[in-house]
């Protein structure tokens, strides 16, 4: 382990940490996705049993951490070019930081119900 | 001092006359680092920067794209609970949904492994195991978009 991890800290390093970890997760979830997908060409019977489970309650809560995941990964990432293409991006990530952060709480409320709701209804009867 | 003394040297009075003319014209010195016939060609491409560049075209599009297609699978029309091989073969009638998921497929793909591409150059520090785990990404990478560029091109609705 390399000596001296710690970068420099506050938003600039944690939100690079963010993005890479939701960059790394998002990409392996994109492999098993293709590969269940692919299930259409075997037949209809084994693509509907594996998306069975995609409608169960536990698997609904890890679609919400992907979706969390993806939309800190799109929003961080226009995040990121404006601060390399935007004259006055580097002076102003912060500030950019927190307007992502701001909307990502706004979408993630947003998604409860549609992403969350069909799992609440199957836990606790509609 | 005179500039026609016998033996000209290169320095002359400050004011006054330069020692060289037409005829007898001043040593010309190279400037610092300048491309010659003789430099070496550089051994390495632009790949870095166009990889750079690539990460953020193809994000933007990407942002659009998969946004797009959480609406459709997770958001609308009751969630996931629709999906299924009829709802599959419903969109994929369509050439534009068609396109849409290629699309989408190939430049995740590329966007996903160029970024685990720099994880492992980061984290990997020994050279056998860049070499062994960018080996392994670009051989999953190069199945999956295969693959799933085969299942869009192939898929029939009427399979049973």
């Amino acid at each position: 382990m390399p000596a001296g991890t710690l970068y420099r800290g506050r938003e600039g390093m944690w939100s690079w940490v963010a993005h890479r970890v939701t960059g790394v997760l998002i990409f392996f979830f994109l492999f098993v996705h293709v590969l269940d997908t692919a299930l259409v060409r075997v037949s209809p019977e084994a693509y509907d049993k594996v998306v069975a489970t995609y409608k169960s309650p536990i698997v609904a809560l890890l679609e919400y951490g992907l979706v969390a995941a993806i939309l800190f990964h799109a929003l961080n990432g226009l995040r990121v070019i404006a601060v390399d293409f935007w004259v006055k991006g580097a002076r102003y990530q912060k500030q950019m930081l927190w307007t992502v952060v701001a909307l990502w709480v706004v979408l993630m409320l947003g998604a409860i119900y549609p992403v969350l709701g069909h799992a609440a209804r199957e836990l606790f009867g509609s | 001092m005179s500039t026609t003394e016998s033996t000209a040297s290169g320095i002359g009075p400050v004011e006054g006359a330069s020692v060289y003319t037409v005829d007898n014209p001043a040593p010309l010195i190279e400037a610092p680092r300048r491309r010659t016939k003789k430099t070496p060609k550089t051994t390495r491409g632009n790949f870095e920067m166009v990889a750079w560049l690539f990460m953020r075209l193809s994000g933007v599009v990407l942002v659009v794209l998969v946004i797009g297609h959480l609406l459709i699978q997770l958001v609308l029309d009751g969630g996931v609970s629709k999906i299924g091989f009829a709802f599959v073969a419903g969109r994929w009638a369509s050439p534009f949904w068609q396109v849409w998921d290629l699309l989408m497929l190939w430049l995740a793909m590329l966007h996903g492994a160029n970024g685990l591409r720099t994880v492992i150059n980061d984290y990997a520090e020994r050279a056998n195991t860049r070499l062994w785990l960018k080996g392994l990404l670009y051989t999953a990478t190069v199945f999956t978009i295969l693959l799933g560029t085969l299942v869009i091109f192939t898929f029939d609705p009427n399979i049973r």
